[in-house]
């Protein structure tokens, strides 16, 4: 009974422990050869985000799932995927979490709602008191 | 004993904490005269310093000698730690950080009260109230639900251990470096608060705020240049800043500092800005606090995790809303009864100064958004990432004007000025932004917030010394020397950053040893790859043999190293460093059919970043330098003064005869 139930638990933890062990892919930690789909790809992965760190783009991160996702970038680009293209499938995959890419959604129209009208405000606290400065000026 | 002598010198702090905000209350009721109560506020806050810092070492000593029976030293060290790792240990966690906090805190407030005599009575004695009141809440927050000296019922056979990142010189330096500032800016709030309640928000107060301010400043700006190059060099990736919520929550009290330094510079020079100035003091120290909420709670790991054990964080933004919606309160009732000081045309050195500060509070507003609006959406689970695509760009839209006003501002005169009579200054600026742009642009395809960071910063770097222009270098005071240095400084870590940014050069690559890889004109060889073990670790280490054209070879050693209390695994970056950039090395694993990843960078003038904050800094301490020196020879020569007309009268008066008695 404890044999099964050993043995069951091993074949469960195994894909699991295999994860960490396997070999990163290829272009996890290798660059593409062409220079100008490397810039590409490079650019497109300093806004995504690395799901398993805090605060960090896949290209700035060791996590094993940081690295497949380079390889998915790079091998992505290679294929002549264009960057926005793949953006889109990550997000499909991941959520709109995994970009760092702000776009104006529902979710996110605060974030760029707020400078807006930060802009208005600070012209409205100097126009008032460059205003009334002149006004005084004149006196 | 340690812990319990510790436990024990905190209780008596608060209680001495109580007896501050007593008696500074009381002094403030009595007036000049004093209550008998009143004379206890700055002992009260002396012995408090003694004894919150008493307690501090007491930590600092269990940590040394690995005492298991503390619950804190059990869950954080290891007994086959480095002794420097043992001690920097006691700030590298919760209850930890939070003493060295309270310790620093109960430290400026005892300096304040020991040092300072200049400030009237009343306004000092609601000072010290204020800053009494600060203590107690965060002693309660220590004491009640972060007790650093907790025992174990059984003491541990053997400790935790240390995060293995947190094992560097960079965390001996950068916290202590950070809460010197975060809560040496709690005296400005005080300060503030204090002027605020006794109506007197006047020159003479900005003069005693002033070296506070500048202090604090100084140690922020340090330590964020620390915490960032700690995390340029440790994390492994040649990044130099994330935008990640932990450096935000030091980055947004500097910039509320950094405002509140030109205003209260201001009000020092000419008494205008006074409403500006306790806002930004209020807004300056709220921001440390809510860094402190930010890190402290838990609230960044997850919102849920927060949720689940909110003790702690609720009890900081409990803390938090209690003293900025108290000061808030107070600044309503009494913003009547302050003017906002004298006036001053739309050119004059006080305009810019406002423009740069409102601008430097916009930024300060996007980077609070970017930082709170993901823990807000998050809390219905809506999962929002804000990151540098979002922080760059939008902060950019309130820098470039700030950096534009930074090159002029100083170049105009107090009060009113007239623009032609700086044409020649505004023209060399302009024309060097212009050519640089076009320089750049000739050379190649870059960013357009990159391009227009090195045009702004090379022509900052000049602005910086054009107020010298017309002046006799011997005679220029030694604060403004300070501006002139902090100044360029922001140019200096302009340029690395906007450099690093566009000209970074990247190689990554699976070496067989013996093999050399090109990146840009340097060579890498991989000579070899041997195994290495330190006091609580194992490695691979690299021998990259890296020479740059024809010059000879630098031997540099990268590391991935495996700790194994805790087990983790961290990369040792190795760096070479040029006048003109730095050369980042990282080796990674070992592949299957028997190649090293290796990744190697060439970052042109990343090292300015750095060089730029320290220069930052060494213009606050030259001011503060200058600021105190003049002060003290006015002070001499009012004694001088004094004691010659008493001279003169006990001469002219000698002759006459004494009064009977």
């Amino acid at each position: 009974m404890i044999r099964t139930v050993l043995l069951m638990l091993a074949i469960i933890a195994a894909p699991l422990s295999a994860q960490d062990t396997m070999p990163p892919a290829p272009y996890a930690y290798t660059q593409l050869e062409d220079p100008a789909l490397e810039a590409k790809a490079t650019e497109l992965m300093s806004t995504l985000r690395c799901l398993k760190c805090q605060s960090q783009a896949i290209n700035d991160s060791d996590a094993p799932m940081a690295g497949d996702m380079r390889h998915q970038v790079r091998t992505k680009i290679l294929a002549g995927e264009e960057p926005e293209a793949i953006r889109a499938w990550l997000v499909d995959r991941y959520g709109d979490y995994v970009s760092y890419q702000p776009e104006v959604s529902s979710t996110t129209w605060p974030l760029f709602a707020v400078p807006a009208l930060l802009i208005l405000v600070a012209l409205l606290i100097l126009l008032r008191r460059v205003g009334k400065r002149r006004m005084e000026g004149d006196e | 004993m340690i812990a319990e002598l510790g436990l024990a010198a905190l209780w008596l702090a608060t209680a001495l904490a109580v007896l501050q905000i007593v008696s500074g209350v009381l002094g403030l009721r009595a007036g000049e005269k004093g209550a008998a109560l009143a004379i206890y506020a700055r002992p009260a806050a002396v012995v408090q310093a003694f004894l919150a810092v008493l307690a501090f070492f007491l930590l600092l000593w269990a940590f040394a000698i690995t005492d298991l029976s503390i619950k804190l030293v059990a869950t954080n060290s290891h007994s086959m730690k480095p002794m420097l790792y043992k001690l920097t240990g006691t700030w590298g966690n919760h209850e930890g950080s939070m003493l060295l906090w309270v310790a620093v805190l109960a430290l400026s407030g005892g300096l304040l009260a020991g040092l300072e005599r200049r400030l009237p009575h009343k306004t000092m004695s609601a000072t010290l109230a204020v800053q009494g009141f600060v203590a107690l809440g965060f002693y309660a927050f220590l004491l009640l639900s972060s007790n650093p000296f907790e025992r174990l019922p059984i003491p541990a056979v053997e400790g935790t251990g240390l995060n293995p990142l947190l094992q560097d010189i960079g965390l001996a330096i950068h916290p202590p470096t950070l809460y010197v500032g975060y809560v040496g800016l709690s005296v400005a709030f005080s300060l503030a608060m204090g002027a605020l309640i006794a109506k007197q928000v006047t020159p003479d107060f900005a003069k005693v705020m002033r070296p506070w301010v500048l202090f604090a400043w100084v140690f922020l700006t340090l330590g964020i240049t620390a915490g960032s190059y700690w995390a340029y060099y440790e994390l492994g990736w040649g990044g130099w800043w994330f935008w990640d919520p932990v450096e935000n929550s030091s980055l947004m009290p500097w910039l509320a500092a950094t405002a509140l330094l030109h205003s209260v510079s201001v009000l020092a020079a000419r008494d205008a800005l006074r409403t500006w100035t306790i806002m930004l003091g209020v807004l300056a120290f709220s921001m440390s606090m809510l860094g402190t909420f930010l890190v402290r709670s838990g609230v960044l790991t997850s919102v849920h995790a927060f949720a689940v054990d909110p003790e702690r964080g609720s009890f900081i933004l409990l803390l938090l809303g209690l003293y900025i919606g108290g000061a808030l309160a107070i600044f309503a009732v009494r913003a009547g009864s302050i003017t906002e000081g004298k006036r001053f045309s739309v050119t004059s050195r006080e305009s810019a100064l406002v423009f740069n500060n409102v601008m430097l509070s916009a930024i300060l507003a996007i980077v609070l958004l970017g930082t709170l609006y993901p823990l807000l959406t998050e809390a219905f689970d809506v999962r929002v990432s804000v990151g540098p695509p979002y922080f760059n760009p939008a902060g950019a839209i309130f820098a470039i004007p700030m950096f534009i006003v930074m090159g002029v501002g100083p170049l105009l005169r107090w009060k009113q000025d007239k623009p032609a009579r700086i044409q020649f200054e505004l023209s060399l600026i302009a024309a060097v932004a212009i050519a640089v742009v076009s320089v750049v642009a000739i050379l190649g395809d870059y960013s357009i917030l990159a391009v227009l960071g090195l045009a702004l910063s090379v022509a900052l770097g000049i602005a910086a010394f054009l107020p010298l222009r017309g002046r006799k270098i011997g005679r220029v005071p030694l604060a403004t020397w300070g501006m002139i240095m902090a100044h360029f400084g922001v140019a200096v870590s302009l340029f690395g950053m906007a450099s690093e940014s566009a000209f970074t050069e990247e190689r990554l690559a699976a070496v067989t040893p013996g093999s050399t890889e090109q990146l840009g004109d340097w060579n890498i060889e991989l000579m070899g790859v041997d195994p290495v073990a330190g006091p609580n670790w194992t490695a691979v280490e690299a021998r990259l043999a890296v020479s740059r054209g024809d010059e000879e070879p630098t031997i540099i050693n990268p590391q991935a190293r495996n700790f194994w209390a805790p087990a983790q695994a961290t990369s040792e970056s190795a760096l070479v460093t040029r006048w003109d950039g730095q050369l980042y090395a990282v080796i990674g694993e070992q592949s299957e059919d028997g190649r090293w990843q290796l990744r190697v960078w060439w970052k042109p003038f990343v090292t300015f970043i750095w060089y730029g904050g320290l220069l930052i800094s060494l213009g606050g301490v030259l001011s503060i330098v200058g600021r105190v020196r003049l002060d003290l020879k006015r002070r001499s020569a009012v004694r001088k003064g004094k004691a010659r007309r008493d001279d003169k009268a006990a001469l002219s008066g000698a002759p006459q005869p004494e009064p009977a008695e």
